[in-house]
């Protein structure tokens, strides 16, 4: 049994794997919250999520199109329903004529109330998730800075009526390991924003789900000596804000990843353990030499990131293990990492790239290059590596060096950019990354980090 | 006077509270069963289908194949060439083969892909150069010109000719297409997110054999429909209805995102070949255009989508001689159908591809070629032989070009361009001339229906339908302007079969022309027979205003007069018709006045391009845009702010890709990427123009709803001006996606 808190009154539900928006239409017959596309890509369905991170309470917006309800015993959802029209935001978006056809509103109405109670003002980062077929969002814009100026109104105690859950069911780390290493055909749910999928849209009934977000140790972060160290289970929202301040170009990219919301649900282990050859952590945390502990039962192995990628679909994981934490190592910040999507926000990438390389005196001495969207798999570009390494740092090495990609990468052709385009861009971005380091000047449209 | 006000959408409220309801937020009873298709895998075969395991499913009721179905299979707005089930075979990959009815919509999904199909392959037409090369075709190509195009083209100092490809655009819609039905006593009703309702209760009498009466269809409102509920709704309506009739319980019918996107029609992809002759300062004497339709698998709606085109081959620009030919292709892909513009943007992306090639070619700023182009404030003729009465693009771009320093802002760009080795900007000019109303000019009619109660509250229905572009707040202001009320004082219910029928499909940007035409004649009917009363009763002059009634001296309260009248037994509902005045238009020979008016504006863009990536983004953008006398100058310049982005992400990020076996493969918002908060310009200046319809509309406004979405074209070449600035080929094909940038870049 699954107990939380709605709109500021305790509801049970019996059904672990359901969707939260499908509890809120179908048996709660809250029908304010939209299925937009019951994937997590429009945000239609967004709803406020709270619960305590490191012992405060933090609010959160999520799609409830992909949020299982196993993920949020002991939590706080609130709804559109819960705000009584009278909300700044909602008076905002009236008067600024910010709704037409209206089906996105209540989620965008969520999305900038979340907002405006946790004080951004980053609008058009708040909304990636947030699609707006009718209005261009210029009104809706418009609403969200004039909403800003009202005071935030006061809601239900939610700290008090949630002091009494529990987090349920595995909530103790080793315990946990012990579980899985018994229990190997889990399906484990981070953040749900791909087991969400396997369940709306290939329509599968795992018939065991274990949900992580219970376990508190999974989501600590520790600085130690050489590095930092950051559990699995934390969300790519709180990675944002750590790479923000030790790689920036690492930060900006987790700015482009998915969407407030879907960042606020999926986590830093769920990318990089569903082996996607598109996952954009990967390639920045391989040029950083990151690495995993990986834990089965009471056994824990080191794997460095880059050999954890076997092949396509296929990772160096065992039936019963599972990714604890993750390694980056202290260094200086020389990352640049690109991101080269159709659209700039909440999409896939065609390719994400990530360069690491040390220059003293002119030469280049290390250089770690990584590419998502390149082969099967996240892959180290060792030829590129090998071309620049040892050579003066000036663009006939580059221009030598780029010419190597074609030794490390044979690319696929799909929806999201042809094989020629991404070699293209490969080699591209290496130029850029040297202009960048060499501080030639504007050299992106979007994101630069000055 | 309530019209030209600013009024808030009347759902405003309900909408940000989470009030407003759609078709799948009614609670229906226990009993409903819900519907989900089973879809074709391939994209021409034959095929037979074994549903047995499916039958035996968790939660299946029943499930139907098309011997199953009780009348007519066809859900076809035009030539009944498109069976709700398929028979035999199959035409495209998503095509419903089978209907399953479960307890959920979920276990629904779920059983549909259990059946087990056998197929027989055929030879799939993906492509238009695959169906070109088939002859695969709806008919004989259709042309019409004017003056002498070949001999003109032959004798003009110079000539150019090109091509260009021109993808399509899913509508997407936030709302999915949705319906359901009750059985009533032998009759049906249907509830349907549709912008035609006439059409859904059509199709649903044919499908159950019944008169049109005993089927009634209401839509209180849409979430999006930009033409992509014009037709595509009929199959989920027929198919409730169908099952409603069948077992006695109310059906319904939503699609999942990526069923919607797999089943249902987008806008027409285009290829488009010209020739053209022109002289040294740019002005065009002859062009020869060929149109390339993919119409997709069925007729739908594209012999007149495909004629919009033709139609709008000229946008702004006077052509003394021109041909324009158009041949609709078959293909086996999702039948394409009506969107926003209605391939006006199409043809109109054609003739400024010519003025930009012509530009390139002699080295002109695109701008002084479009100008030397225009048609003259009156007296020119457009190729299919219509007078221009009512042109302003001459005075209207040059107040834009002012206004956004075009000139100034050109030579900044230059320079930045030439400090700036990697990022490049560009900038352009579009202007628009869009030709309003229906090209079947029997769709040129329209009804509302009128009650005033006896407390002066007003009930307002027409045939018109709210999909969010706020025709009820419009259609409601003009009721209160014609009674002197506040527009609180009216109320627009669902639009309804049983209150205005035989209406026409809310389409062609008409919706407020006609029906708020229908409504004030229905409002006048009503106010004249209060008049009389009054006049009769108290004596003198009456003027209605601020919710009063001036009656010689005496002044009362609306409701007053509405009770006193009652009392008197004056009848206080009316209907209203309207029917478009001038217009009459012979396709065939390609002659006559297929508009009313027509509605003008212009956009600048300017963007910057990353050469390294072809990434890239919209600094600003100024619109000056023609909606006449506004009805509701906050509602036109949302639709103008909104058709904008919609136009810009079709011609930029917004990509159709197929497979060569038929599979659409941009099927979801994961691959299929619309336009986002911050892919709108960091500055957009929106005005209107400052100028009355001449054509007597209802109150001098101007259609709004498709005219503004060319002004995402400004977008287009603006990036065509960047590209060319870093040395690339201008003339690429769209959607402008960063890949095709790059590549261009690199030609």
């Amino acid at each position: 049994m699954i107990t939380f808190v709605l709109n500021g009154e305790l509801v049970q539900a019996d059904d672990p794997s359901m969707t939260l928006l499908d509890f809120l239409r179908l048996k709660q017959g809250l029908t304010g919250t939209k299925e937009g596309c019951n994937e997590g890509d429009c945000g239609a369905c967004t709803v406020e999520l709270a619960g305590f991170e490191e012992g405060a309470l933090k609010h959160r917006a999520v799609n409830a199109c992909i949020l299982l309800l196993g993920q949020i015993q002991g939590k706080s959802a609130t709804t559109v329903e819960a705000l009584d029209g009278a909300h700044p935001v909602q008076q905002a978006l009236v008067a600024h004529h910010g709704s037409q056809c209206g089906f996105c509103t209540p989620g965008i109405v969520m999305a900038l109330k979340t907002a405006q109670r946790e004080g951004r003002q980053d609008y058009e980062d708040v909304l990636a998730g947030n699609l707006c077929r009718c209005t261009g969002y210029a009104p809706i814009l418009r609403a969200a800075k004039a909403a800003a100026e009202v005071p935030v109104p006061k809601g239900p105690d939610e700290a008090a009526l949630m002091a009494g859950l529990s987090e349920g069911g595995l909530t103790d780390v080793d315990e946990f390991a012990t579980w899985y290493a018994q229990n190997p055909d889990a399906t484990l749910v981070g953040g749900a924003t791909e087991v969400g999928l396997m369940l709306t849209k290939e329509l599968k009934q795992p018939p065991k789900l274990a949900f992580l977000n219970r376990i508190p140790a999974l989501q600590n972060i520790g600085h130690e000596i050489g590095g930092m160290r950051i559990g699995s289970g934390v969300l790519l929202a709180r990675l944002r804000g750590l790479m923000a301040g030790k790689h920036p170009q690492f930060g900006e990219m987790l700015r482009r990843f998915g969407s407030v919301q879907v960042r606020n649900s999926a986590t830093l282990g769920g990318n990089i353990a569903n082996g996607s050859p598109i996952a954009d952590t990967p390639p920045p945390l391989i040029a950083l030499g990151a690495s995993l502990t990986l834990r089965k039962g009471a056994a824990r192995r080191e794997v460095l990131l880059e050999d954890f990628y076997l092949s396509y679909g296929v990772q160096d994981r065992q039936a019963g293990e599972f990714i604890e934490n993750v390694f980056i190592p202290a260094q200086e910040d020389t990352l640049g990492v690109y991101k080269i999507s159709k659209r700039f926000d909440q999409d896939i990438s065609a390719l994400c790239g990530a360069f690491n390389i040390g220059v003293s005196a002119g030469v280049v001495r290390r250089a770690s290059i990584a590419f998502g969207g390149m082969a099967a798999t996240p892959k180290r570009a060792k030829a590129v590596e090998r071309a620049l390494i040892g050579q003066p740092w000036n663009e006939k090495t580059i221009a030598k060096a780029q010419l190597a990609f074609a030794a490390d990468y044979t690319p696929i052709s799909d929806q999201r950019g042809s094989a020629q385009y991404r070699l293209i861009l490969a080699q591209n971005l290496l130029k850029r990354y040297y202009l960048e380091q060499t501080g030639a000047g504007r050299v992106r449209v979007v994101g630069g980090v000055a | 006077m309530s019209a030209s006000k600013s009024t808030p959408h009347d759902s405003g409220p309900a909408h940000v509270s989470g009030a407003a309801r759609y078709v799948d937020d009614y609670p229906l009873p226990e009993s409903c069963v819900h519907l989900a298709f089973g879809l074709s895998e391939m994209a021409h075969a034959d095929f037979s289908l074994d549903l047995a395991a499916m039958r035996a499913a968790k939660g299946v009721v029943d499930v139907l194949v098309a011997a199953d179905l009780p009348g007519i299979n066809d859900v076809s707005p035009s030539v009944h060439d498109e069976p709700l089930l398929a028979v035999g075979t199959v035409h495209y990959i998503g095509q419903p083969m089978f209907l399953v009815v479960a307890d959920s919509h979920l276990n629904a999904r779920r059983a549909a892909r259990l059946g087990k199909v056998e197929y027989t392959e055929k030879t799939p037409l993906v492509t238009l150069d695959q169906a070109i090369e088939a002859d695969s075709t709806f008919g004989e190509p259709l042309s019409f010109a004017i003056g002498d195009a070949e001999g003109a083209l032959a004798k003009a100092p110079q000539r150019l000719s090109g091509e260009v490809e021109i993808g399509g655009q899913e509508h997407f819609y936030l709302e999915g297409q949705a319906a359901y039905a009750l059985p009533e006593e032998g009759d049906i009703r249907v509830v349907s997110s549709t912008q035609h309702p006439s059409e859904i209760q059509h199709k649903v009498a044919e499908a159950l054999n019944l008169p049109f009466h005993a089927v009634r269809v209401e839509t209180r409102r849409m979430g999006g429909g930009f033409g992509g509920k014009e037709s595509q709704g009929n199959a989920l309506a027929v198919a409730c209805a169908v099952v409603a009739r069948r077992l006695n319980r109310p059906a319904k019918m939503r699609y999942d995102r990526e069923d919607d996107m797999l089943i249902t029609g987008k806008r027409h992809d285009f290829r488009i070949s010209y020739q053209v002759g022109f002289a040294p300062n740019g002005r065009i004497e002859s062009v020869i255009f060929e149109h390339f339709v993919k119409c997709g698998w069925a007729l739908d709606l594209s012999h007149p989508v495909a004629d919009r085109a033709m139609l709008h081959a000229d946008n702004t620009y006077h052509l003394p001689n021109a041909r324009i030919t158009s041949h609709r292709l078959r293909t086996n892909t999702q039948s394409n159908t009506a969107y926003r513009g209605f391939g006006g943007p199409q043809g109109i992306l054609g003739i400024e591809r010519v003025i930009e090639h012509i530009a390139d070619a002699l080295g002109l700023d695109p701008l002084a070629v479009r100008q030397v182009n225009f048609y003259r404030a009156k007296g020119d003729l457009t190729p299919y032989h219509m007078q221009v009465e009512d042109s302003i693009s001459q005075e209207l771009v040059e107040k834009l070009a002012q206004s956004a320093d075009y000139e100034p802002r050109r030579a900044q760009i230059a320079a930045f361009n030439a400090a700036s080795p990697v990022i490049k900007r560009g900038i352009s000019l579009v202007p628009v001339k869009f030709g309003i109303s229906f090209t079947l000019t029997h769709l040129n009619q329209a009804g509302a229906l009128v009650h005033v109660y006896s407390d002066g509250s007003v009930q307002l229905n027409h045939g018109g339908t709210e999909m969010g572009q706020g025709l009820n707040t419009k259609v409601a202001q003009v009721a209160a302007s014609v009674f002197g009320l506040g527009v609180e004082a009216i109320k627009i219910t669902a639009t309804d079969t049983g209150k205005v029928p035989n209406t026409s499909a809310t389409a062609a940007s008409s919706g407020a022309d006609l029906n708020g035409m229908a409504c004030k004649d229905a409002c006048e009917k009503i106010k004249a027979r209060l008049v009389a009363f009054a006049r009769e009763k108290w004596g003198g002059e009456v003027r209605f205003g601020d919710g009063q009634v001036q009656v010689g001296t005496r002044s009362m309260r609306f409701a007053e007069l509405a009770a006193q009248a009652y009392m008197a037994r004056v009848p206080l509902s009316a209907t209203g018709f309207y029917k478009t005045p001038k217009i009459s238009w012979d396709r065939q020979k390609g002659k006559g006045r297929p508009f009313l008016y027509f509605a003008y504006g212009a956009a600048i863009s300017e963007v910057e391009l990353d050469t390294l990536t072809g990434e890239n983004r919209i600094i600003r953008t100024d619109i000056l845009h023609d909606v006449g006398n506004s009805l509701n100058p906050a509602l036109d310049i949302g639709q103008i702010e909104g058709a904008f982005v919609q136009g810009a992400g079709w011609l930029t990020i917004e990509e159709l890709r197929w497979d060569d076996d038929g599979r659409l493969l941009t099927s979801a918002p994961a691959t299929y990427k619309i336009p986002c908060a911050s892919d709108t310009p960091d500055m957009l200046n929106v005005a209107l123009w400052d100028g009355a319809n001449l054509e007597k509309t209802i109150y001098r406004s101007k259609a709004v709803g498709e005219p503004p979405f060319v002004h995402g074209m400004s977008v287009f070449f603006a990036l065509a001006d960047a590209v060319a600035a870093a040395g690339g080929d201008r003339h690429f094909d769209a959607p402008a996606t960063a890949e095709r940038l790059l590549m261009a870049l690199n030609k």
